[in-house]
């Protein structure tokens, strides 16, 4: 290459790097000059006032004349064969209207398009307790009830199948066909370079066996939905999820119906953190007895029944083997990962890859390999809740980190902040990091906690733990392959001043309705108490993936900056002709229009709609967004790619008493990297939320099941599914918790913000854990850290055992080979070299 | 939701028109006394009544009364007019703290004294709904829709080799007042019985009260305690909203010199029945370390605990001893912050409005 052609060419890069600079400071800079006129001030939430005062219609608000409800039978085996059912005498009692059982609802559904192996009701198999059997449609609840308990059943009840170790070496009787392998749903495993040697050369090679395990999301409102043919003969749903154009896509499936002919509304969720991301039996068989009767058809869980659906945090049982180098730096990892997925596939293959997906963009982990096995078992189905699969892996590393640096007498603070990942990479697993404020987190705990002082020398029985996390902002790949936007917006705005705002983001209680109105407002120089809100409605919402994986903030929002950027040109062009000034100099502030160099040239933006009407005819804009392409080339790599990452980091303060392991938390530092606050009272909200949710995993939640001798009964209940004996913490047991928002604006999310309604649970739980050591020197390698584990690890200290509580092995699995990535420091491309290219066609969705 | 089954209301406003129901109805009738418990266990199908008899507009269930050395307390007052009540001497903060103790404030609100005394046993193969029992094939407690009151051959799934129901008192209540030396009135259409608090408890998880289906508990005599001290420990998972795991009932009189002259000491939720244990190595002693934990460590055998409630047994048997030692040493005079992370769970008062 000759030199001049080097030099234009070093001067072209310079100028694209000029310019993607300059363009990345706009994206994050106030689109009306100088000042924000929404973004970063603290503001009540657009929907506080209609929730605090029971204005807010939940789904099982909704009544309609002629309503009829619909109750479910369902099993009480959790693994059985159906030998008949007779429904006859349920027919016959009172009010009742419709039976339907398996046979009326023959078409499978399932949440990703590798695993549609749920039935609206179950068909040959029940494959766990509270498994839907039959529906009965009746004119009062009671009476639905009624003709339910009059349902004989004859079952054949088949062995019960409860962990996920029994799983894996019990084949039959096979929960499900189409698993891997007997009762091995999935088995997965990835390579990045060659971690066999790296463990070899490493200084230290650490090996910890940690137990995660498994709990529920416990929404305080329980499911409901509502089911009715409308007026133009298409039948709507209305229901409590966070995924209507999921849920949209499942109906017309199971029922075979014109996708066109269906809508599903999602009412705002009374709570959701994951469990209403699936579609779900009820929301089927409500829709199928609305075709079938014609009249509306409701249906309100019972708690209990809320546990049935579950979908909640997989029980993850993990190796970690990990290499340092002799400052602690990890040089190499290998992790396996045991999920216990319960009865159906649900989100269970994309969890697997999760448990494996972010071990690597914390810390610099050069060479890494990840093999994940998912088992059915007769209980209800796993799936994702907050923090979605990367909760218990992160549980065990952080953990396993404190364990290194006490191992090589270093800080924990230290080890961690010698090697965290660089801005603007790529991981050993491609996954591409942009802006990471995780430095800034850790500086900010443990300066609050003053952890460096502290840590390690307070008396016996007080301690303090510190761990950090990451989290995705949006997955960067649809559940279904398409090459569609994962978020639009439109705005209609006409002559009397009204915006409205149509988004298929489901309002779940973290905000987004607050997000969209915010950032709308930002750009038209309005209130966003201004602005209509539609949303989460497939009939007239543009589509929305729905709210999971954090992707809301940052994949709405900027479809509603890029709608609202249009409808601001517009409108602009209009005043700027009926002003005579230039476009670029009108400022949207204050419901004002108006001239930059002097700002007593305007109007209101009312009448500058009318301008802009006059000049376009009818305003209405569009925005979508669709994620940037992951370099990730190899089978698996469509999980963890996003387009942000967030970073928390946490110090927790707790006190054990010794001679019981009583342990009380006292305090709780967090500081969360959210690129920019939007509205910083709802970000702290979701931030303290997060720290609620994990304090309640670590100290006391727990999705665990009842045996009984198995000679006597096959039974596999949850322990306790009650709001009561499920133990969850209430506001009243909540420590002070210190907040530091950590803002360095990322030119991914909207005007610089990632994520914040999952990313801070994660920390909470290992900074618990790492605590408990620190106030009494015994590891607990399970959630949750109960007084027993404690009272348990102590005693074992006492008779100088090794001073932990948790497993201790991991079973023999039957792992396939790896795909081997190179990784991109030693050349690699993002392909594997010994597997078939990810076909982006292969799973390819038709509608039936 | 889950709905409760049909019944029939009565709603007397006097004590005689309350007896001559129970009368008349026998088992098939209930006292609604709050319902804070039994409207729960009606919709899960433990219980199910024909007839509820509602206590609330019964008035003469409301007194209170000193005189003669002793707190007369009527059955129908709520848990928070009970925590709340001006005339409870020193020696009966045990009561106090017990009453505070006691679910949430909604629930203090409507729930009463007498009902809490006479709640129903716990255990969690039982406090579940319909449908979760039947997929265990039901316990004996609570069979397939029948009347608690029948007697069944179920299994109990707690000890399916024993012939007994092994679910817990998990009232608050009655250890501080058995503790307190509290007797209680039963009222029937046959007359009238005032019993020591102790002897209303059978050990027995499902026939737990001596109470006869036609008697209504009336009210609680509750010694004044002149120059004694008690303080009642609860423990549970969470300090805002559970029913006791374990719970420590203990009320003492001091000689001048620091001896010990009287003791009393009950424990809640490790058996059937509220357990007093024998107090005899306290007497004449002083309060040190050694006496403390010598009678903790020996008062903590009775403790059986069973898995049928939260935490697993074993902690909970380990962790008695400890708990009676604490209580002993508030008692003592030591500050609650001086007696570590464990007595944050135990017998702090809440802050009351």
């Amino acid at each position: 290459m000759s030199e001049p052609q080097d030099a234009a060419a070093q001067a072209a890069q310079a100028q694209a790097a000029q310019e993607q600079a300059a363009s990345d400071l706009a994206k994050v800079s106030p689109p009306n000059g100088g000042a924000w006129n929404v973004v970063g001030k603290p503001r009540r939430r657009v929907d506080a006032r209609a929730k605090v005062t029971g204005k807010t219609l939940f789904a099982d608000d909704l009544v309609r004349p002629n309503m009829l409800w619909c109750r479910l039978l369902r099993s009480p085996f959790p693994f059985a064969r159906i030998r008949s059912i007779d429904t006859s005498a349920a027919e016959a009692m009172p009010g009742v209207k419709l039976v339907l059982t398996g046979a009326d609802t023959p078409v499978t559904y399932g949440i990703l398009p590798v695993s549609q192996d749920e039935h609206p009701l179950a068909q040959e198999l029940v494959r766990h307790v509270g498994d839907p059997v039959a529906a009965v449609i009746a004119s009062s609840e009671e009476q639905a009830q009624a003709a339910c308990e009059a349902i004989q059943v004859d079952y054949e009840v088949l062995t019960t199948i409860s962990s996920a170790e029994q799983a894996i070496r019990t084949p039959e009787p096979q929960i499900h066909a189409y698993a891997q392998e007997g009762n091995t749903h999935k088995r997965v495993a990835l390579q990045f370079g060659d971690v066999d040697q790296s463990l070899e050369d490493a200084a230290h090679v650490f090996e910890d066996v940690f137990f995660y395990e498994g709990n529920t999301h416990l929404p305080i409102e329980q499911h409901a939905s509502l089911a009715e043919v409308d007026k133009d003969g298409n039948l709507a749903l209305h229901s409590s999820t966070q995924t209507p154009h999921y849920v949209h896509r499942a109906i017309s499936r199971a029922l075979e119906l014109e996708p066109h002919k269906v809508r599903v509304i999602a009412t705002p969720n009374g709570g959701g953190f994951g469990g209403k991301s699936d579609p779900f039996n009820h929301e089927i068989v409500v829709c199928k007895a609305a075709l079938v009767l014609g009249r509306p058809i409701k249906i309100c869980l019972n708690r209990e029944e809320v546990f049935y659906c579950h979908r909640g945090r997989h029980p993850v049982l993990m190796r970690f083997r990990t290499g340092v180098d002799a400052e602690g730096k990890i040089v190499g990892m290998d992790l396996e990962t045991l999920l216990d997925g319960g009865a159906f596939g649900s989100y269970g293959v994309a969890s697997t890859f999760y448990t494996g997906a972010l071990q690597t963009v914390t810390y610099q982990v050069p060479r890494y390999r990840f093999r994940g096995c998912r088992a059915f078992t007769n209980k209800p189905a796993c799936g994702p809740k907050r923090g979605h699969g990367t909760v218990q892996p992160r549980f065990g590393q952080e953990i396993q980190l404190d364990k290194i640096a006490v191992a090589l007498n270093k800080s924990p603070a230290d080890l961690r902040l010698n090697m965290l990942v660089e801005p603007n990479s790529l991981t050993a697993n491609y996954l591409t990091v942009g802006t990471i404020g995780l430095r800034e987190c850790i500086e900010k705990v443990l300066e609050g906690s003053r952890y460096r002082e502290r840590w390690g020398n307070l008396p016996e029985g007080r301690g303090l733990g510190l761990a950090c996390s990451s989290y995705l902002c949006g997955a960067g790949l649809p559940i279904y392959w398409n090459k569609l936007p994962h978020s639009g917006v439109q705005l209609r705005i006409d002559r009397m001043g009204a915006v409205t705002a149509f988004c298929g983001a489901t309002e779940i209680g973290q905000g987004s309705d607050d997000v969209l109105a915010n950032l709308v407002a930002e750009v038209l120089g309005i209130d966003p108490s201004d602005i209509h809100l539609r949303t989460g409605a497939t009939d007239i919402t543009p589509i929305d993936l729905g709210s999971y994986s954090s992707r809301v903030t940052l994949m709405m929002g900027n479809a509603a900056i890029e709608a609202a950027q249009r409808a601001r040109a517009m409108i602009a062009e209009g005043v700027a002709r009926k002003l005579d000034v230039p476009k670029g100099r009108l400022v949207f502030s204050g419901r004002r229009v108006f001239d930059v160099e002097d700002p007593e040239v305007g109007m209101s933006f009312r009448e500058a709609v009318v301008e802009g009407e006059a000049l376009h005819g009818t305003l209405g804009t569009t925005g979508s967004y669709t994620p940037p392409r992951s370099p990730a080339r190899f089978r698996g790599g469509g999980v963890g790619p996003s387009p942000a990452y967030s970073y928390s980091a946490s110090v927790v303060e707790v006190e054990v008493d010794p001679t019981t392991g009583w342990l009380a938390v006292d305090k709780i530092w967090i500081a969360h990297d959210i690129g920019r606050s939007l509205n910083p009272t709802l970000v702290r909200g979701q931030v303290e939320g997060s720290v609620y949710m994990g304090l309640g995993e670590a100290l006391m939640e727990e999705s665990v099941f009842r045996r009984l001798p198995a000679k006597r009964s096959p039974a596999a209940v949850h322990k306790f599914p009650s709001l009561l004996e499920y133990k969850s913490p209430t506001s009243l047991d909540m420590p002070e918790i210190v907040t530091y928002l950590i803002e360095e604006p990322d030119p991914k999310g909207p005007f610089g913000a990632k994520e914040v309604g999952q990313g801070p649970l994660l920390p909470i739980m290992p900074a618990v854990a790492n605590a408990v050591y620190d106030a009494v020197g015994v590891r607990i390698h399970e959630n949750p850290i109960t007084p027993e584990k404690i009272l348990s690890a102590l005693e074992a200290k006492r008779k100088g055992k090794e001073p932990r509580y948790g497993p201790t092995s991991f079973p023999e699995i039957d792992w396939p080979e790896p795909f081997v990535v190179t990784p991109p420091w030693e050349g690699g491309d993002g392909s594997a070299g010994n597997a078939p290219q990810r076909k982006r066609a292969a799973t390819k969705e038709v509608y039936r | 939701m889950m709905r409760a089954p049909s019944f029939a209301y009565r709603a007397p406003r006097t004590v005689a028109e309350v007896t001559e129901i129970l009368a008349g109805e026998g088992p098939r009738a209930r006292l609604l006394a709050g319902g804070t418990d039994l409207i729960p266990n009606m919709k899960r199908r433990q219980q199910t009544p024909q007839t509820l008899v509602a206590l609330r507009r019964v008035d003469g269930l409301k007194a209170v009364r000193s005189g003669g050395g002793l707190l007369d307390l009527g059955a129908g007052l709520t848990l928070s007019q009970v925590l709340m009540e001006g005339s409870l001497s020193p020696g009966q903060r045990a009561l106090k703290i017990a009453a505070s103790k006691v679910a949430t404030p909604h629930i203090r609100n409507m729930g009463t004294l007498g009902g809490n005394l006479c709640l129903d046993t716990r255990c969690n193969y039982y406090n579940q709904n319909y449908e979760w029992r039947q997929a265990i094939d039901f316990c004996k407690k609570a069979p397939a829709g029948e009347a608690q009151t029948e007697v069944t051959s179920g299994t109990c799934w707690v000890a399916p080799s024993s012939p007994r129901c092994w679910a817990v008192s998990s009232t608050d209540t009655a250890p501080a007042l058995v503790a307190l030396g509290a007797e209680v009135t039963l009222v029937s259409s046959q007359g009238e019985r005032r019993i020591p608090l102790h002897q209303l408890y059978f050990d027995d998880g499902m026939a737990y009260l001596t109470k006869r289906p036609d008697e209504l508990l009336s009210a609680v005599h509750v010694p004044v305690l002149a120059g004694w001290k008690s303080t009642y420990w609860k423990l549970r998972r969470r300090g805002s909203f559970d029913f006791p795991v374990l719970s420590v009932a203990a009320a003492l009189k001091l000689s001048a010199s620091g001896e010990v002259e009287e003791a009393r000491v009950t424990l809640g939720a490790i058996a059937s029945y509220p357990v007093s244990v024998a107090t005899d190595a306290l007497i004449g002693q002083p309060l040190t370390d050694e006496v403390i934990e010598a009678f903790a460590a020996e008062a903590a055998r009775p403790a059986k605990p069973m898995d049928n409630t939260d935490y697993n047994l074993s902690w909970r048997k380990k962790v008695c001893a400890a708990y009676i030692a604490g209580a002993l040493k508030e008692l003592r005079g030591d500050s609650l912050e001086s007696l570590g992370v464990l007595a944050r769970t135990g017998a702090r008062l809440p802050v009351l409005h």
